[in-house]
């Protein structure tokens, strides 16, 4: 049985400086739980707090249904990976998995059982033998994963794991925590800057700003209905489209007016269903979020309802493989549509794009919140 | 950790270059020279006999090569009133050196560790002070110091001298162990620290086993300065007790008959041996070490 955290009105301040500032979040055992944000933005802080390799300046965090605020990590029944892996460098593999039984003073058998149990798991029991020096940075997460893997601890603690891998190992090895967890099912705490990594392997991702917790959701409530500003922007590449505009009325119907640089206004036409929650006024400034994949070429989806075409000159092609990014500009800024790579036209010439307007996001320019969200926000 | 090949980088060519190369080597060779000569002269001339050395001049190589200067200056020269040789001075150096490197080196070592990484408050300001013992002159020192050393009634013996020798020598130790110390990842010891291990074990099972470079760096400097003072000795010590630098001071000095100088240079050589061959031995840790961490390897 695997243990749950719970936070209740953490602060963390280093001399003057706040990190942390009120965090309150129940996480459930067995969750994967991913802590996302910029660099600078408290998360590898609240996991140092978890772990207890910072002391907590007040609030309370629990482990299972233990406060341990003042438990030394070593008794928290914990395990770490670090971003820098931090192996022993003079010990072996061998010996760099077991240094932590060692010094519990596991019993020689049971240090073995579970050593052989895990590098076979791991594909590194023919490594054993070898000093970090001598493995590539694959084999070095992996060991580091060993060793947190056999203290068979009742959370485990990641620290951007994967962060130092090139770009191919990081998908596998990515691939290998989701099945591991899937296996073991123990509660993991897990930070990165990756919003894909994080979309890819949380049960839960909160998403963190400036020692907040912007939104604690499921991934795709993330994605698709973020609460504000902050999130929609982080989440999600390339990032959303953010189109300022003001409400209006396109003849009775609702609709957002984005200003085009000296062209009359574009008038995106809000779905029926956005447009009966909200309350704010014609003229209201707010901000249209469209994700590059609402964008596509017009005619080329089935058609659905609201649905809306405008012209562009297409500005700048970039093409990824599976898809094309077309950069446009609209109204005072640069959008980008995703396109399949056989509507893709020359940059420079006039291109009809269309809207899935069922997928637009709408928020409030001057706070920052969705408006007319169907959870309500936070 | 090998160093980056750099013969292959392509050199302008021309006759310039190949005079500048020549006057390189040329002033290499006249700085080899100047610090050899004194060297060959003395070895030269503890290979002479007195007579040879009366009738020849100082840079004549040995007519007859004998080594009588040497055995006499190990066995039989006279220091002071005793005339048994630098031996039984030799075996007080070592009786002191020993155990005052290895003691200095070990505190040191928990010295850096401490300041490093298990941070506490004020930690910088002991730091501070520490690496001011390492500027203090020596000779300041020398009055409350031989108090303290009443006090303790180890006036005059070796094991007062090993305890001056390991404090003084903290200021320097310490300071190259933080410097060392504050490279290594402080993600190990956060690693460690979940692994269960606490201040001595990850000290001992995985900081120590990665300063190696540092021990050996550390080891020489102390050694070189332990054995070659002559001020703490000549202070601290008394007779029988005194190291050899001291004795050999004695020896060169002494005041009565003929001056021996055959004696007088071998005993200087056989003075300065230990310091030379460690050196020799660790002088491959002693250069990597100065430039650990200067590249990540």
């Amino acid at each position: 049985m695997a243990s749950g955290i719970t936070l209740s009105g953490v602060f963390k301040r280093f001399g003057a400086t706040e990190v942390i500032k009120g965090i309150d979040l129940a996480i459930e055992p067995g969750e994967f739980v991913v802590l996302v944000g910029p660099s600078g933005c408290g998360k590898s802080t609240l996991l140092n707090l978890v772990a207890g390799l910072e002391t907590l300046t007040s609030g309370d965090i629990r482990i299972g249904a233990q406060v341990v605020n003042d438990v030394p990590p070593r008794d928290r029944d914990i395990a770490m990976v670090f971003q820098s892996y931090a192996l022993y460098p003079t010990k072996s593999v061998r010996q760099n998995i077991t240094f932590g039984m060692q010094t519990r003073h596991v019993p020689r058998d049971r240090q073995e059982a579970a050593l052989d149990e895990f590098s076979r798991l791991l594909q590194i029991d023919g490594l054993l033998d070898r000093k970090p020096g001598q493995l590539s940075g694959g084999q070095r997460q992996r060991v580091a994963m060993g060793r947190a893997l056999v203290r068979q601890p009742e959370v485990f603690l990641f620290d951007e794991p994967l962060s130092n891998l090139d770009a191919k190992l990081r998908i596998e090895m990515r691939t290998e925590i989701k099945k591991l967890h899937q296996r073991l099912g123990k509660t993991v705490v897990y930070v990165t800057h990756d919003q894909i990594e994080a979309m890819t392997l949380a049960s839960r991702i909160a998403v963190m700003d400036n020692g907040h917790i912007r939104q604690f959701a499921q991934p795709h409530e993330i994605y698709e209905d973020p609460v504000d500003l902050f999130v929609a922007g982080f989440m999600g590449s390339p990032p959303m489209n953010m189109l300022p505009g003001k409400l209006a009325r396109d003849g009775t119907a609702r609709a957002v007016a984005v200003e085009g640089n000296g062209a009359p206004p574009i008038l995106f036409p809000l779905p029926g269903r956005l447009a009966a929650r909200l309350d704010e006024p014609d003229g209201h400034e707010v901000v249209l979020g469209l994700r590059p994949e609402a964008i596509f070429a017009a005619g080329t989806e089935l058609p659905g309802p609201d649905r809306f075409v405008f012209e562009r000159t297409v500005g700048v092609v970039e093409p990824t493989g599976p898809d094309t990014m077309l950069v446009f500009a609209i109204g005072p800024v640069e959008a980008i549509a995703r396109v399949r790579p056989g509507d893709a036209p020359d940059p420079g010439t006039a291109f009809s794009f269309e809207v899935d307007m069922t997928k637009a996001k709408l928020f409030d320019a001057a706070s920052g919140l969705a408006l007319g969200a169907r959870t309500g926000g936070r | 950790m090998r160093a980056r090949r750099i013969s292959g980088i392509v050199r302008p060519r021309g006759w310039t270059t190949t005079a500048l190369r020549g006057l390189l080597f040329a002033v290499l060779g006249l700085f080899c020279l100047y610090y050899l000569v004194p060297l060959i002269v003395m070895v030269s001339t503890s290979l002479k006999s007195l007579d040879e050395i009366r009738e020849g001049t100082l840079l004549s190589l040995p007519q007859s090569v004998t080594v009588d200067a040497w055995v006499k200056a190990w066995d039989a020269a006279c220091v002071g009133v005793r005339c048994d040789g630098l031996k039984p001075f030799m075996w007080n150096s070592i009786a002191m050196a020993v155990p005052a490197v290895l003691l200095s080196t070990a505190l040191g070592a928990v010295n850096g560790y401490a300041l490093t990484k298990w941070r506490f408050p004020g930690a910088d300001w002991i730091f501070a002070l520490m690496l001011f013992g390492a500027f203090i002159p020596f000779q300041v020192i020398l009055l409350p110091m031989a108090r303290t050393l009443g006090l303790l009634g180890l006036a005059g013996t070796v094991p007062g001298l090993i305890l001056v020798h390991t404090v003084y020598g903290l200021a320097f130790t310490t300071l190259f162990f933080r410097n060392f110390f504050i490279g290594v990842s402080d993600g190990i010891l956060q690693a460690a620290r979940i692994d269960g291990a606490g201040f001595f074990r990850i000290f001992a099972g995985i900081v120590l086993p990665m300063s190696v470079p540092a021990i050996v760096v550390t080891v020489i400097w102390q050694f070189t300065q332990i054995w070659n003072d002559f001020l703490f000795g000549v202070a601290f010590t008394v007779g029988d007790s005194n190291p050899v630098t001291v004795a050999l001071n004695n020896v060169v000095n002494t005041s009565t008959g003929v001056k021996e100088y055959n004696v007088d240079m071998a005993a200087a050589i056989l003075a300065g041996l230990p310091t030379m061959l460690v050196y020799v031995v660790a002088g491959a840790w002693f250069v990597r070490g100065l430039s650990a961490g200067a590249v990540k390897g």
